[in-house]
């Protein structure tokens, strides 16, 4: 019989909900099946934690002594450009903001040791962060300068808010030219030397919800250590792609955009990341529960490693130049293993996602709504899902 | 009296296909043990060594690895993790040319085998969170 998502909540706040993880989830229905669970189950939680470039924050910082107009002048945190094309003291940090001085890519590889990911990370911390601005000055806001710090606990609001997360599934990247290359995928290896993935495969948000049934606009989230909510589909969150018969697509799809209280998050699932010759960015850790309504949803969240299939990719001239093609597609069974077959030879994998962390989110997730500290939402409004046709 | 180094020897990408180092053997009478070899990426070689034979043949092996282009650094620098930074994620694994850095099965974490590393220091850069520290 169908679950609803009040009842589920009751049963959190007895403290009597059954949640597993997503790998639980998997293991569970291979011995007892999909009936079974459905009746037992009534969560599954997931997780990833992985670089994801479209996150920043912003901040309203308050007001200085005699106050100052940033809107329409320039600011930096750390040396890192803040956008401020906001009111007074609303400001934007995206993660892969490089400072003004940073040689970037003209000694290549560039290093790109700090950026705005990395101020996430220190300013999440409780690090004080050097904030100097110039802007022109108002007969309502007379400053002109202002070189200050500041500190997460002494700003108004700051709010993590990412564009684009959470990829429902992703490229495996691999280098087909004979000279390394450097990528948002890592460091590749000529003459297909190594392949790199990044997605927590069976444990990861939408590829246990594939078709977005429960996942949508307004669900509550584990976001950077606290608690989030899905604001919208993500940009290029693309439902319509080829998908298996689970319902799992075969390349990246859907994505999220999400927000929350940076104040209640922390540096431990917000690091800043420096992909060499690429540039700086966040890793960001992600979980979503997912309540298991009935038969369906038991099903879809008990997919495991084998069932997911992902696209191999050259990095060198396929995916730079906007070709089109794969090398043919493999399942994160296969990628974790440590090594996958291309071209009849044998090529190591690696993953830029952690999935030992994206374990411990699904298991620090399971363990909120085991104590009644984590309730579930109805989602507000739907994902878009794919055409039918 | 005969006297044993243990150095890295770091060949450019020009130099890289030489027969530089058999002439420590045959022109400086020097004994040898190839511990570690490897190309990078960058096709620059990496040798390290463990070098005997009288110190003045050293001295002069040493010159003359020096003057055909060849960097000498003594392997006195440590390559560590620091665990606090670590996010297991796993992109040294391709790039640790020793199998120093390797996934466990079970608990999917990166184990560090630190007396398996070279401290070649390839992984410095590509950590993305720079967990591999160089210590000297
Ligand atoms: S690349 Fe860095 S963070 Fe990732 S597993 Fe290796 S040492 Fe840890
Ligand atoms: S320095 Fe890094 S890449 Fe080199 S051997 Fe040690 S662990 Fe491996």
């Amino acid at each position: 019989m169908a679950k609803t998502i009040s009842e589920i909540n009751e049963k959190i706040k007895k403290g009597k909900a059954v949640v597993l993880t997503a790998e639980e989830m998997t293991e569970f229905v291979r011995k007892k099946g999909v009936p079974q669970a459905a009746k037992e189950i009534d969560v599954v939680t997931t997780g990833t934690f992985g670089p994801m470039c479209s996150s920043g924050m912003y901040i309203n910082l308050g007001h200085s002594k005699p106050k100052i107009k940033l809107g329409g002048g320039s600011c930096y945190l750390n040396e890192v450009p803040a956008y401020c094309g906001f009111a007074a003291v609303d400001i934007y940090l995206g993660c892969s903001q490089v400072p003004d001085s940073d040689p970037r890519n003209t000694i290549h590889p560039g290093e790109f040791r700090y950026g705005g990911g990395h101020v996430i990370e220190d300013f999440v911390a409780g690090k004080d962060i050097k904030l100097s601005a110039k802007t022109y000055g108002t007969d309502c806001y007379p400053r002109k300068q202002l070189e200050t710090f500041i500190n997460i606990k002494d700003v108004n609001e700051a709010v993590l808010f990412n564009l684009r997360n959470a990829y429902q599934n992703y490229n495996v990247a691999v280098n087909l030219s004979e000279k390394v290359i450097y990528t948002y995928m890592g460091v590749l290896k000529p003459k297909i030397g190594n392949a790199n993935y990044c997605s927590a495969g069976q444990l990861s948000p939408l590829l246990n919800d594939p078709l977005y049934k429960i996942v949508g606009i307004g669900t509550k989230i584990f976001l950077g250590g606290g608690q989030g909510f899905v604001s919208f589909q993500g940009t290029q969150h693309n439902p319509n792609v080829e998908r298996g018969l689970n319902g799992v697509p075969k390349v990246p799809a859907g994505t999220l955009a999400v927000i929350g209280d940076l104040k209640q998050m922390s540096a431990k699932w917000l690091r800043g990341t420096s992909m060499l010759g690429y540039g700086p960015t966040l890793t960001v850790g992600i979980g979503i529960p997912i309540p298991v309504l009935d038969e369906e949803i038991a099903r879809y969240t008990s997919v495991g490693d084998e069932e997911i299939f992902a696209p191999i990719v050259d990095y060198s001239d396929v995916y730079p130049n906007a070709k089109d093609g794969t090398l043919g597609s493999v399942s994160y069974k296969e990628l974790k293993s440590g090594s996958i077959k291309i071209e009849g030879r044998k090529v190591p994998t690696a993953s830029l996602s952690s999935y030992y962390k994206a374990r411990e989110i699904a298991g620090i997730l399971k363990n909120w709504i085991e104590k009644g500290e984590f309730l579930l939402t109805e989602k507000v409004a739907d994902l878009p899902g794919p055409n039918r046709d | 009296m005969k006297i044993t180094k243990n150095i890295v020897l770091k060949f450019s990408r020009e130099i890289v296909d030489q027969p530089i180092v058999c002439k420590l053997a045959k022109v400086y009478d020097l004994s040898f043990n190839i511990i570690k070899a490897y190309v990078t990426p960058r096709q620059e070689g990496y040798l390290i060594l463990q070098v005997s034979g009288r110190e003045s043949d050293l001295k002069k092996g040493f010159e003359y690895l020096t003057e055909s282009g060849v960097k000498i650094e003594p392997v006195s620098q440590d390559v560590v993790r620091n665990e606090e930074k670590c996010t297991h994620c796993g992109v040294c694994v391709g790039i640790c040319p020793v199998g120093a850095l390797a996934v466990d099965e079970d608990t999917r974490k990166i184990n560090f085998y630190s007396e398996k590393c070279t401290a070649c220091g390839l992984c410095i850069n590509v950590c993305p969170v720079r967990a591999m520290e160089v210590r000297f």
